[in-house]
Protein backbone atom coordinates (compact mmCIF):
# COMPACT_ATOMS: atom_id res chain seq x y z
CA UNK A 1 0.00 0.00 0.00
CA UNK A 2 2.74 2.38 0.96
CA UNK A 3 4.50 1.67 -2.27
CA UNK A 4 1.46 2.59 -4.34
CA UNK A 5 1.16 5.87 -2.47
CA UNK A 6 4.82 6.65 -3.12
CA UNK A 7 4.42 6.15 -6.83
CA UNK A 8 1.37 8.39 -6.88
CA UNK A 9 3.23 11.24 -5.21
CA UNK A 10 6.08 10.89 -7.67
CA UNK A 11 3.70 10.98 -10.62
CA UNK A 12 1.95 14.06 -9.32
CA UNK A 13 5.14 15.95 -8.73
CA UNK A 14 6.02 15.12 -12.33
CA UNK A 15 3.24 17.43 -13.55
CA UNK A 16 5.72 20.25 -13.91
CA UNK A 17 6.08 22.47 -16.94
CA UNK A 18 9.69 23.54 -17.29
CA UNK A 19 12.27 23.86 -20.02
CA UNK A 20 12.28 20.15 -20.86
CA UNK A 21 8.53 20.04 -21.26
CA UNK A 22 8.53 23.11 -23.45
CA UNK A 23 11.14 21.49 -25.66
CA UNK A 24 8.93 18.43 -26.00
CA UNK A 25 6.24 20.65 -27.47
CA UNK A 26 8.40 22.87 -29.67
CA UNK A 27 10.87 20.32 -31.03
CA UNK A 28 8.44 18.48 -33.30
CA UNK A 29 7.35 21.75 -34.89
CA UNK A 30 10.69 22.26 -36.60
CA UNK A 31 13.84 20.33 -35.70
CA UNK A 32 12.15 16.99 -35.30
CA UNK A 33 9.03 17.40 -37.41
CA UNK A 34 7.17 14.12 -37.85
CA UNK A 35 6.56 14.58 -41.56
CA UNK A 36 9.54 16.42 -42.96
CA UNK A 37 12.25 15.02 -40.69
CA UNK A 38 11.12 11.73 -39.19
CA UNK A 39 9.11 10.87 -42.36
CA UNK A 40 6.28 9.38 -40.30
CA UNK A 41 2.63 9.62 -41.16
CA UNK A 42 3.09 10.85 -44.70
CA UNK A 43 0.31 8.66 -46.08
CA UNK A 44 -2.66 10.47 -44.65
CA UNK A 45 -0.95 13.86 -44.79
CA UNK A 46 -1.14 13.84 -48.56
CA UNK A 47 -4.57 12.42 -49.07
CA UNK A 48 -6.59 14.74 -46.84
CA UNK A 49 -5.02 18.05 -47.80
CA UNK A 50 -7.23 19.08 -50.71
CA UNK A 51 -9.28 21.33 -48.42
CA UNK A 52 -8.13 23.34 -45.41
CA UNK A 53 -11.14 22.30 -43.33
CA UNK A 54 -10.33 18.60 -43.82
CA UNK A 55 -6.70 19.16 -42.83
CA UNK A 56 -7.67 20.99 -39.63
CA UNK A 57 -10.06 18.23 -38.57
CA UNK A 58 -7.46 15.60 -39.38
CA UNK A 59 -4.80 17.51 -37.42
CA UNK A 60 -7.04 17.69 -34.36
CA UNK A 61 -7.92 13.98 -34.64
CA UNK A 62 -4.30 12.91 -34.93
CA UNK A 63 -3.20 15.16 -32.06
CA UNK A 64 -5.89 13.63 -29.87
CA UNK A 65 -4.88 10.09 -30.77
CA UNK A 66 -1.12 10.61 -30.37
CA UNK A 67 -1.56 12.42 -27.06
CA UNK A 68 -3.82 9.86 -25.43
CA UNK A 69 -2.22 6.75 -26.90
CA UNK A 70 1.13 8.04 -25.62
CA UNK A 71 -0.44 8.66 -22.22
CA UNK A 72 -2.10 5.24 -21.94
CA UNK A 73 0.88 3.31 -23.28
CA UNK A 74 3.18 5.13 -20.92
CA UNK A 75 0.92 4.31 -17.97
CA UNK A 76 0.87 0.64 -18.97
CA UNK A 77 4.48 0.45 -20.08
CA UNK A 78 5.64 -1.63 -17.10
CA UNK A 79 2.83 -4.15 -17.49
CA UNK A 80 3.08 -4.81 -21.24
CA UNK A 81 5.09 -7.96 -22.09
CA UNK A 82 7.77 -7.19 -24.67
CA UNK A 83 6.68 -9.91 -27.12
CA UNK A 84 3.12 -8.72 -27.61
CA UNK A 85 3.64 -4.98 -27.21
CA UNK A 86 2.74 -4.31 -30.85
CA UNK A 87 -0.70 -5.83 -30.48
CA UNK A 88 -1.34 -4.05 -27.18
CA UNK A 89 -0.34 -0.74 -28.76
CA UNK A 90 -2.50 -1.39 -31.81
CA UNK A 91 -5.50 -2.13 -29.61
CA UNK A 92 -5.00 1.11 -27.66
CA UNK A 93 -4.68 3.09 -30.88
CA UNK A 94 -7.61 1.35 -32.55
CA UNK A 95 -9.79 2.06 -29.52
CA UNK A 96 -8.93 5.77 -29.58
CA UNK A 97 -9.45 6.00 -33.32
CA UNK A 98 -12.86 4.38 -33.01
CA UNK A 99 -13.77 6.99 -30.39
CA UNK A 100 -12.63 9.80 -32.70
CA UNK A 101 -14.46 8.35 -35.67
CA UNK A 102 -17.77 7.91 -33.88
CA UNK A 103 -17.48 11.38 -32.33
CA UNK A 104 -16.76 13.00 -35.68
CA UNK A 105 -19.61 11.10 -37.33
CA UNK A 106 -21.98 12.46 -34.70
CA UNK A 107 -20.66 16.03 -34.67
CA UNK A 108 -19.93 16.78 -38.31
CA UNK A 109 -21.27 14.23 -40.74
CA UNK A 110 -20.21 15.91 -44.05
CA UNK A 111 -16.57 16.12 -42.98
CA UNK A 112 -16.68 12.53 -41.76
CA UNK A 113 -17.99 11.53 -45.18
CA UNK A 114 -15.22 13.53 -46.87
CA UNK A 115 -12.43 11.98 -44.85
CA UNK A 116 -13.89 8.50 -45.43
CA UNK A 117 -11.29 5.85 -44.73
CA UNK A 118 -8.57 8.25 -43.66
CA UNK A 119 -9.81 8.61 -40.10
CA UNK A 120 -9.54 4.83 -39.83
CA UNK A 121 -6.08 4.99 -41.27
CA UNK A 122 -4.83 6.96 -38.26
CA UNK A 123 -4.40 3.48 -36.74
CA UNK A 124 -1.61 2.67 -39.14
CA UNK A 125 -0.36 6.24 -39.15
CA UNK A 126 3.29 5.67 -38.45
CA UNK A 127 3.53 8.77 -36.20
CA UNK A 128 1.35 7.21 -33.55
CA UNK A 129 3.12 3.87 -33.54
CA UNK A 130 6.52 5.50 -33.95
CA UNK A 131 6.08 7.77 -30.94
CA UNK A 132 4.80 4.90 -28.80
CA UNK A 133 7.86 2.85 -29.62
CA UNK A 134 10.38 5.66 -29.48
CA UNK A 135 9.07 7.66 -26.53
CA UNK A 136 6.11 6.40 -24.55
CA UNK A 137 7.55 2.95 -23.84
CA UNK A 138 10.47 4.56 -22.00
CA UNK A 139 9.11 7.70 -20.37
CA UNK A 140 6.72 8.93 -17.68
CA UNK A 141 3.04 9.56 -18.57
CA UNK A 142 3.02 13.37 -18.32
CA UNK A 143 6.06 13.80 -20.55
CA UNK A 144 4.74 11.23 -23.01
CA UNK A 145 1.43 13.09 -23.12
CA UNK A 146 3.25 16.34 -23.99
CA UNK A 147 5.36 14.53 -26.56
CA UNK A 148 2.18 13.23 -28.15
CA UNK A 149 0.65 16.70 -28.28
CA UNK A 150 3.86 18.15 -29.72
CA UNK A 151 4.09 15.57 -32.46
CA UNK A 152 0.41 15.87 -33.27
CA UNK A 153 0.80 19.65 -33.58
CA UNK A 154 3.92 19.29 -35.74
CA UNK A 155 1.93 17.02 -38.02
CA UNK A 156 -1.04 19.38 -38.04
CA UNK A 157 1.20 22.35 -38.86
CA UNK A 158 2.58 20.73 -42.02
CA UNK A 159 -0.89 19.50 -42.95
CA UNK A 160 -2.31 23.01 -42.65
CA UNK A 161 0.49 24.55 -44.72
CA UNK A 162 -0.01 21.98 -47.48
CA UNK A 163 -3.78 22.26 -47.43
CA UNK A 164 -3.76 26.06 -47.43
CA UNK A 165 -1.45 26.13 -50.46
CA UNK A 166 -3.47 23.54 -52.32
CA UNK A 167 -6.83 25.07 -51.61
CA UNK A 168 -5.68 28.61 -52.31
CA UNK A 169 -4.22 27.84 -55.72
CA UNK A 170 -6.45 24.93 -56.62
CA UNK A 171 -9.78 26.53 -55.77
CA UNK A 172 -8.90 30.15 -55.10
CA UNK A 173 -10.43 29.91 -51.66
CA UNK A 174 -9.56 29.27 -48.03
CA UNK A 175 -12.05 27.40 -45.81
CA UNK A 176 -14.52 27.80 -48.70
CA UNK A 177 -14.14 31.58 -48.51
CA UNK A 178 -13.21 32.99 -51.91
CA UNK A 179 -9.83 34.78 -51.88
CA UNK A 180 -8.50 34.79 -55.43
CA UNK A 181 -10.90 35.43 -58.26
CA UNK A 182 -14.51 36.60 -58.29
CA UNK A 183 -17.11 35.25 -55.86
CA UNK A 184 -20.11 33.44 -57.17
CA UNK A 185 -22.48 36.28 -56.21
CA UNK A 186 -20.38 38.67 -58.24
CA UNK A 187 -20.56 36.29 -61.18
CA UNK A 188 -24.33 36.22 -61.00
CA UNK A 189 -24.78 39.98 -60.91
CA UNK A 190 -22.23 41.16 -63.42
CA UNK A 191 -22.19 41.53 -67.15
CA UNK A 192 -18.51 42.45 -67.36
CA UNK A 193 -16.84 39.25 -68.53
CA UNK A 194 -13.28 40.56 -68.93
CA UNK A 195 -12.78 40.61 -65.15
CA UNK A 196 -13.75 37.00 -64.73
CA UNK A 197 -10.83 35.30 -66.33
CA UNK A 198 -7.88 36.86 -64.52
CA UNK A 199 -7.36 33.79 -62.37
CA UNK A 200 -8.26 30.29 -63.46
CA UNK A 201 -8.12 27.76 -60.67
CA UNK A 202 -5.18 25.43 -61.15
CA UNK A 203 -6.71 21.97 -61.12
CA UNK A 204 -3.35 20.26 -60.74
CA UNK A 205 -3.15 21.52 -57.15
CA UNK A 206 -6.25 19.52 -56.24
CA UNK A 207 -4.83 16.33 -57.74
CA UNK A 208 -2.64 14.14 -55.58
CA UNK A 209 0.82 14.72 -57.14
CA UNK A 210 0.68 18.40 -56.15
CA UNK A 211 0.76 17.39 -52.47
CA UNK A 212 4.09 15.71 -53.11
CA UNK A 213 5.50 18.81 -54.74
CA UNK A 214 4.33 21.04 -51.90
CA UNK A 215 5.95 18.74 -49.31
CA UNK A 216 9.16 18.68 -51.35
CA UNK A 217 9.19 22.49 -51.41
CA UNK A 218 8.54 22.66 -47.65
CA UNK A 219 11.46 20.28 -47.08
CA UNK A 220 13.64 22.34 -49.39
CA UNK A 221 12.87 25.61 -47.60
CA UNK A 222 13.20 24.07 -44.14
CA UNK A 223 16.54 22.44 -44.87
CA UNK A 224 17.85 25.56 -46.54
CA UNK A 225 17.47 27.45 -43.25
CA UNK A 226 18.14 24.49 -40.96
CA UNK A 227 21.45 23.19 -42.29
CA UNK A 228 21.85 20.40 -39.75
CA UNK A 229 18.93 18.52 -41.28
CA UNK A 230 20.58 18.21 -44.70
CA UNK A 231 21.05 14.62 -45.88
CA UNK A 232 24.79 14.03 -46.21
CA UNK A 233 24.73 10.54 -47.77
CA UNK B 1 -14.94 -12.84 -65.06
CA UNK B 2 -14.60 -9.68 -67.09
CA UNK B 3 -15.77 -7.79 -64.06
CA UNK B 4 -12.93 -9.26 -61.97
CA UNK B 5 -10.26 -8.36 -64.54
CA UNK B 6 -11.79 -4.93 -64.69
CA UNK B 7 -11.39 -4.48 -60.92
CA UNK B 8 -7.86 -5.88 -61.05
CA UNK B 9 -6.76 -3.41 -63.74
CA UNK B 10 -8.52 -0.55 -62.00
CA UNK B 11 -6.95 -1.19 -58.60
CA UNK B 12 -3.49 -1.89 -60.00
CA UNK B 13 -3.16 1.06 -62.35
CA UNK B 14 -5.91 3.64 -62.25
CA UNK B 15 -6.53 3.78 -58.51
CA UNK B 16 -3.00 2.82 -57.56
CA UNK B 17 -2.76 2.57 -53.78
CA UNK B 18 0.67 4.16 -53.61
CA UNK B 19 0.52 6.82 -56.28
CA UNK B 20 -3.06 8.02 -56.28
CA UNK B 21 -4.10 7.41 -52.66
CA UNK B 22 -0.60 7.73 -51.19
CA UNK B 23 -1.07 4.75 -48.92
CA UNK B 24 1.90 2.98 -47.44
CA UNK B 25 4.05 6.05 -48.01
CA UNK B 26 6.21 5.51 -44.93
CA UNK B 27 7.68 2.25 -46.14
CA UNK B 28 7.39 3.45 -49.72
CA UNK B 29 9.86 6.25 -49.01
CA UNK B 30 12.02 4.37 -46.51
CA UNK B 31 12.54 1.08 -48.35
CA UNK B 32 12.89 2.38 -51.91
CA UNK B 33 16.63 2.99 -51.84
CA UNK B 34 17.55 -0.17 -53.77
CA UNK B 35 15.62 -2.24 -56.29
CA UNK B 36 16.39 -5.52 -54.58
CA UNK B 37 14.78 -4.67 -51.24
CA UNK B 38 11.93 -2.96 -53.07
CA UNK B 39 11.13 -6.17 -54.92
CA UNK B 40 11.16 -8.09 -51.62
CA UNK B 41 8.76 -5.68 -49.96
CA UNK B 42 6.61 -5.54 -53.09
CA UNK B 43 6.15 -9.30 -53.17
CA UNK B 44 5.38 -9.35 -49.46
CA UNK B 45 2.69 -6.70 -49.94
CA UNK B 46 1.06 -8.59 -52.84
CA UNK B 47 1.06 -11.69 -50.67
CA UNK B 48 -0.42 -10.11 -47.56
CA UNK B 49 -2.86 -7.85 -49.43
CA UNK B 50 -4.19 -10.77 -51.48
CA UNK B 51 -4.79 -12.77 -48.30
CA UNK B 52 -6.01 -10.20 -45.77
CA UNK B 53 -8.61 -8.48 -47.90
CA UNK B 54 -10.71 -11.58 -48.66
CA UNK B 55 -10.17 -12.61 -45.03
CA UNK B 56 -11.42 -9.27 -43.77
CA UNK B 57 -14.33 -9.50 -46.17
CA UNK B 58 -15.35 -12.86 -44.68
CA UNK B 59 -15.03 -11.51 -41.14
CA UNK B 60 -16.94 -8.37 -41.92
CA UNK B 61 -19.67 -10.26 -43.71
CA UNK B 62 -20.17 -13.28 -41.48
CA UNK B 63 -19.18 -11.96 -38.08
CA UNK B 64 -19.61 -8.20 -37.82
CA UNK B 65 -22.46 -7.51 -40.21
CA UNK B 66 -26.07 -7.42 -39.15
CA UNK B 67 -26.88 -10.68 -40.88
CA UNK B 68 -23.81 -12.35 -39.42
CA UNK B 69 -23.44 -15.24 -37.03
CA UNK B 70 -23.69 -13.07 -33.93
CA UNK B 71 -26.91 -11.53 -35.16
CA UNK B 72 -26.06 -7.94 -34.27
CA UNK B 73 -24.48 -4.97 -35.91
CA UNK B 74 -20.89 -4.85 -34.70
CA UNK B 75 -19.46 -2.80 -37.53
CA UNK B 76 -18.15 -0.16 -35.12
CA UNK B 77 -15.54 -2.75 -34.13
CA UNK B 78 -14.18 -2.85 -37.67
CA UNK B 79 -10.93 -0.99 -37.01
CA UNK B 80 -9.90 -3.13 -34.07
CA UNK B 81 -10.89 -6.40 -35.75
CA UNK B 82 -9.29 -5.55 -39.09
CA UNK B 83 -5.98 -4.48 -37.65
CA UNK B 84 -5.86 -7.58 -35.43
CA UNK B 85 -6.66 -9.79 -38.42
CA UNK B 86 -3.86 -8.18 -40.36
CA UNK B 87 -1.41 -8.55 -37.47
CA UNK B 88 -2.41 -12.15 -36.85
CA UNK B 89 -2.37 -13.10 -40.51
CA UNK B 90 1.03 -11.52 -41.03
CA UNK B 91 2.32 -13.54 -38.10
CA UNK B 92 0.73 -16.70 -39.53
CA UNK B 93 2.06 -16.10 -43.02
CA UNK B 94 5.50 -15.56 -41.53
CA UNK B 95 5.40 -18.92 -39.74
CA UNK B 96 4.04 -20.83 -42.75
CA UNK B 97 6.57 -19.31 -45.13
CA UNK B 98 9.37 -20.10 -42.70
CA UNK B 99 8.34 -23.78 -42.64
CA UNK B 100 7.50 -24.22 -46.30
CA UNK B 101 10.13 -22.16 -48.07
CA UNK B 102 13.10 -20.96 -46.01
CA UNK B 103 14.65 -19.22 -49.02
CA UNK B 104 11.53 -17.09 -49.58
CA UNK B 105 11.44 -16.45 -45.83
CA UNK B 106 14.98 -15.17 -45.89
CA UNK B 107 14.25 -12.74 -48.68
CA UNK B 108 10.95 -11.52 -47.16
CA UNK B 109 11.91 -11.96 -43.51
CA UNK B 110 12.39 -8.40 -42.32
CA UNK B 111 9.58 -6.97 -44.41
CA UNK B 112 6.75 -9.14 -43.21
CA UNK B 113 6.42 -7.60 -39.70
CA UNK B 114 6.80 -4.13 -41.24
CA UNK B 115 3.70 -4.73 -43.29
CA UNK B 116 1.42 -4.87 -40.25
CA UNK B 117 1.57 -1.12 -39.97
CA UNK B 118 1.61 -0.48 -43.69
CA UNK B 119 -1.45 1.66 -44.28
CA UNK B 120 -1.86 0.24 -47.79
CA UNK B 121 -3.16 -2.99 -46.29
CA UNK B 122 -5.62 -1.50 -43.83
CA UNK B 123 -6.55 1.17 -46.37
CA UNK B 124 -7.35 -1.43 -49.00
CA UNK B 125 -9.47 -3.33 -46.47
CA UNK B 126 -11.45 -0.20 -45.67
CA UNK B 127 -11.83 0.69 -49.35
CA UNK B 128 -13.12 -2.83 -49.91
CA UNK B 129 -15.89 -1.99 -47.42
CA UNK B 130 -16.75 1.44 -48.82
CA UNK B 131 -16.83 0.10 -52.38
CA UNK B 132 -19.15 -2.73 -51.36
CA UNK B 133 -17.39 -5.51 -53.22
CA UNK B 134 -18.51 -9.12 -53.04
CA UNK B 135 -16.12 -11.94 -52.15
CA UNK B 136 -14.56 -12.70 -55.54
CA UNK B 137 -14.34 -9.00 -56.31
CA UNK B 138 -12.49 -8.43 -53.05
CA UNK B 139 -9.96 -11.16 -53.96
CA UNK B 140 -9.33 -9.42 -57.26
CA UNK B 141 -9.16 -6.02 -55.58
CA UNK B 142 -6.66 -7.29 -53.00
CA UNK B 143 -4.34 -8.81 -55.57
CA UNK B 144 -4.64 -5.83 -57.91
CA UNK B 145 -3.92 -3.35 -55.14
CA UNK B 146 -0.86 -5.32 -54.07
CA UNK B 147 0.47 -5.58 -57.63
CA UNK B 148 -0.02 -1.85 -58.18
CA UNK B 149 1.80 -0.99 -54.97
CA UNK B 150 4.68 -3.37 -55.78
CA UNK B 151 4.97 -1.91 -59.26
CA UNK B 152 5.16 1.62 -57.90
CA UNK B 153 7.83 0.88 -55.28
CA UNK B 154 10.05 -1.05 -57.72
CA UNK B 155 9.78 1.77 -60.25
CA UNK B 156 10.69 4.48 -57.76
CA UNK B 157 13.57 2.41 -56.37
CA UNK B 158 15.01 2.11 -59.86
CA UNK B 159 14.76 5.87 -60.36
CA UNK B 160 16.33 6.58 -56.97
CA UNK B 161 19.26 4.30 -57.76
CA UNK B 162 19.95 6.35 -60.87
CA UNK B 163 19.49 9.62 -58.99
CA UNK B 164 22.62 8.93 -56.97
CA UNK B 165 24.72 9.94 -59.95
CA UNK B 166 23.13 13.32 -60.46
CA UNK B 167 23.76 16.66 -58.77
CA UNK B 168 20.84 17.59 -56.58
CA UNK B 169 20.79 20.80 -54.50
CA UNK B 170 21.92 19.91 -50.97
CA UNK B 171 18.65 20.69 -49.13
CA UNK B 172 16.68 18.51 -51.55
CA UNK B 173 19.00 15.53 -51.36
CA UNK B 174 17.45 12.28 -50.19
CA UNK B 175 13.99 12.85 -48.82
CA UNK B 176 13.09 15.98 -50.80
CA UNK B 177 14.00 14.35 -54.07
CA UNK B 178 12.05 11.21 -53.15
CA UNK B 179 8.94 13.34 -52.67
CA UNK B 180 9.44 15.15 -55.97
CA UNK B 181 9.95 11.86 -57.81
CA UNK B 182 6.85 10.34 -56.27
CA UNK B 183 4.87 13.38 -57.36
CA UNK B 184 6.17 13.11 -60.92
CA UNK B 185 5.41 9.39 -60.98
CA UNK B 186 1.94 10.10 -59.68
CA UNK B 187 1.42 12.46 -62.60
CA UNK B 188 2.66 9.79 -65.01
CA UNK B 189 0.26 7.27 -63.49
CA UNK B 190 -2.59 9.71 -63.93
CA UNK B 191 -2.08 9.22 -67.63
CA UNK B 192 -3.38 5.69 -67.09
CA UNK B 193 -6.77 7.11 -66.17
CA UNK B 194 -7.41 7.08 -69.89
CA UNK B 195 -7.67 3.28 -69.81
CA UNK B 196 -11.26 2.29 -70.31
CA UNK B 197 -11.90 -0.60 -67.91
CA UNK B 198 -15.03 -1.50 -69.86
CA UNK B 199 -12.79 -2.62 -72.71
CA UNK B 200 -11.80 -5.68 -70.69
CA UNK B 201 -15.33 -6.88 -70.23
Amino acid sequence: MAEVKDIKIKEESAFSFGKDEKKLLSDPLNDNNPITVQVLGVCSALAVTTLLSKAIVMGIAVTFVTAFSNLFTSMLRNYIPKQIRMIVQLVIIAFLVTVVELALKAVNYPIWKDLSVFIGLIITNCIVMGRLEAYAMANKPWKSFLDGIGNGLGYALILIIIAATRELFGKGSLLDFKIIGPTSEYLLNTTDISLLSWYTANNLMILSPAAMFVVAIIIWVQRHYNKKLVDIS
Amino acid sequence: MGDLINIFIKSAFIENLALSYFLGMCSFLAVSKSVKTAIGLGIAVIFVNGLTIPMNWLIDHYLLGEGGLLGMDLTFLRFIIFISTIAALVQLVEMVVEKVSPSLYNSLGIFLPLITVNCAILGASLFMITKEYNFSQSVSFGLGGGVGWALAIVAIAAIREKMQYSHVPAPLRGLGMAFLLTGLMGMAFMGLMGIDPAAFK
